[in-house]
């Protein structure tokens, strides 16, 4: 590996992006977008939309930036890129990490401008602090980010990749606490919202919500997501191959 | 002078399909070789071999001295497929100080690859804004960038008009007398009487290996498509 080229890739993803305003606008307003939704579906509501705001903030960025990786790599592939970067010097991780680190920031700008929105906009309140949002929101956005890079390999086509969001996001979504409190879930349900990373990414801005201190328990959900996201990317590694058929 | 690249013995399987049947060929350092054959002959296939992206199936190929696909090859081999390479999305050169940056290299380097290839007026242009013959020529670019000893091109002239053709291939000629092997694919039998030497494909076999003016000697003809031609028959009259 060799810092110079994870760089230059991470700026060469950037500047990609750079290019394709359209989609710089969607990463950046559509969340703020969402909330506000929420913000009016929860008129009345009272705490509710503190809470679902909330976990909303953690849940975008994994999201859009798994569909938005899996549908670059599946480029990288497709287009040819992918196997000539492979006869260079670059090595697999200075791909996947440029990958993680160009996203990542992505990542930052797009849950700064949501978490700005929701608490000075819409009045979202929280015990602990908004870095604490901000800095989950980003880990997430690695998750996907590592997700995305591991599934692509197993799509051909667009529509392929496309289908890995209700098979490997929308599942951590009904489970991660969301739409029904973990405790209260059947015991099997709940074994597997135990080995799902978004449940503690969810926990974790939990925790922010109630705790004015950052707490050891919103830590350890921390880790096991970083955690997560290193064990896809090293997965993902094993996927890229020098040698095809 | 010595080979550039030995293959020997190679076959390689596509799909359940056998496409290369042992094909053992040396290919001369610092000079241009040209793949010449019909589509469907294997040409790309055997670059990918030598390149070390193809799984091969049985056989050995040694690249300026190391296994091919070999790690300290990564910087010695430059690669051009078929279908333009680059990032649609950048601009010309985005993408060759990309490739610099990926061999070391600044942006000095990367400007004077776009002039070879005569892309200097249209750099700041998207790559997905140029034409067919654009796209390969910056492409091609990305390659040449790094200086490698061993330059694999694939079809690096299809869609360039014929004063583009002879200015790359005067290139091609002048990397050769700086010491970098070259091997050229080409579908058009009017291009390889411009190789120092060829390898004729046909059907994952190599049927002929040689200088244009021994292979043309050799079919008792001056038309090197003839000459092609004829090889083919007395290949086929010797498998019947």
């Amino acid at each position: 590996m060799s810092l110079r080229i994870t760089l230059a890739t991470t700026a060469r993803i950037l500047r990609q992006l750079r290019h394709d305003r359209r989609t710089v606008a969607l990463l950046v307003a559509v969340p703020s977008l969402l909330l506000t939704l929420l913000y009016f579906m929860f008129h009345n509501a009272g705490p509710t939309f503190d809470r679902i705001a909330l976990i909303m903030l953690g849940v975008f960025p994994f999201v859009i930036m798994f569909l938005v990786t899996s549908i670059a790599m599946l480029r990288e592939r497709t287009t040819g890129t992918l196997e000539r970067l492979l006869t260079t010097p670059l090595a697999k991780l200075d791909l996947l990490f440029g990958y993680g680190l160009a996203f990542g920031l992505a990542a930052a700008v797009q849950a700064a401008v949501a978490v700005g929105a929701a608490y000075w906009l819409l009045g979202l309140e929280t015990a602990g602090g908004v870095g604490l949002v901000v800095l989950i929101a980003v880990v997430n956005a690695v998750l996907g980010v590592a997700l995305g890079l591991f599934c692509s390999a197993f799509a051909r086509t667009e529509f392929q990749a496309v289908q890995f969001l209700p098979v490997v996001v929308v599942p951590q979504l009904l489970l991660c606490g969301l739409f029904v409190p973990r405790g209260q879930m059947i015991g099997w349900l709940q074994a597997a919202s135990d080995v799902l990373p978004l449940s503690y990414a969810v926990d974790a801005l939990m925790q922010v919500g109630v705790s004015a201190d950052p707490t050891g328990t919103m830590w350890t959900d921390l880790a096991v997501v970083t955690g997560a996201a290193v064990v896809a990317l090293v997965l993902a590694a094993a996927t890229l191959r020098r040698r095809t058929p | 002078m010595g080979s550039a690249i030995e293959v020997s013995g190679l076959v390689v399987d596509r799909g359940r399909r056998e496409v290369l049947h042992g094909i053992t060929c040396a290919i001369p350092a610092g000079q241009v070789t040209g793949l010449l054959g019909p589509s469907g002959s294997g040409k790309t296939t055997l670059i990918r071999a030598i390149v070390g992206v193809q799984i091969v199936k049985a056989g050995t190929i040694t690249v300026l001295g190391s296994p091919a696909g070999s790690a300290q090859l990564r910087r010695r081999v430059g690669y051009v497929t078929q279908a333009p390479s680059v990032y649609a999305d950048l601009s010309v050169r985005e993408n060759v100080r990309y490739f610099a940056t990926l061999y070391g290299l600044g942006a000095a380097d990367a400007d004077k690859a776009i002039s070879d290839v005569g892309l200097a007026a249209a750099k700041h242009q998207l790559v997905g804004d140029l034409s067919g013959g654009q796209r390969s020529r910056a492409s091609l670019a990305c390659a040449m960038i790094g200086r490698p000893g061993l330059l694999m091109l694939d079809e690096p002239t299809v869609g360039q008009d014929p004063v583009l053709r002879a200015d790359l291939w005067a290139q091609f000629h002048e990397l050769a007398e700086q010491g970098t092997t070259l091997v050229v694919s080409s579908h058009v039998m009017d291009e390889a009487r411009r190789c120092d030497r060829l390898l004729l494909m046909r059907e994952g076999r190599l049927i002929g290996d040689d200088s244009p003016a021994a292979i043309r000697r050799a079919a008792g003809t001056d038309d090197l498509e003839e000459a092609f031609l004829r090889l083919i028959k007395e290949h086929e009259g010797v498998a019947a």
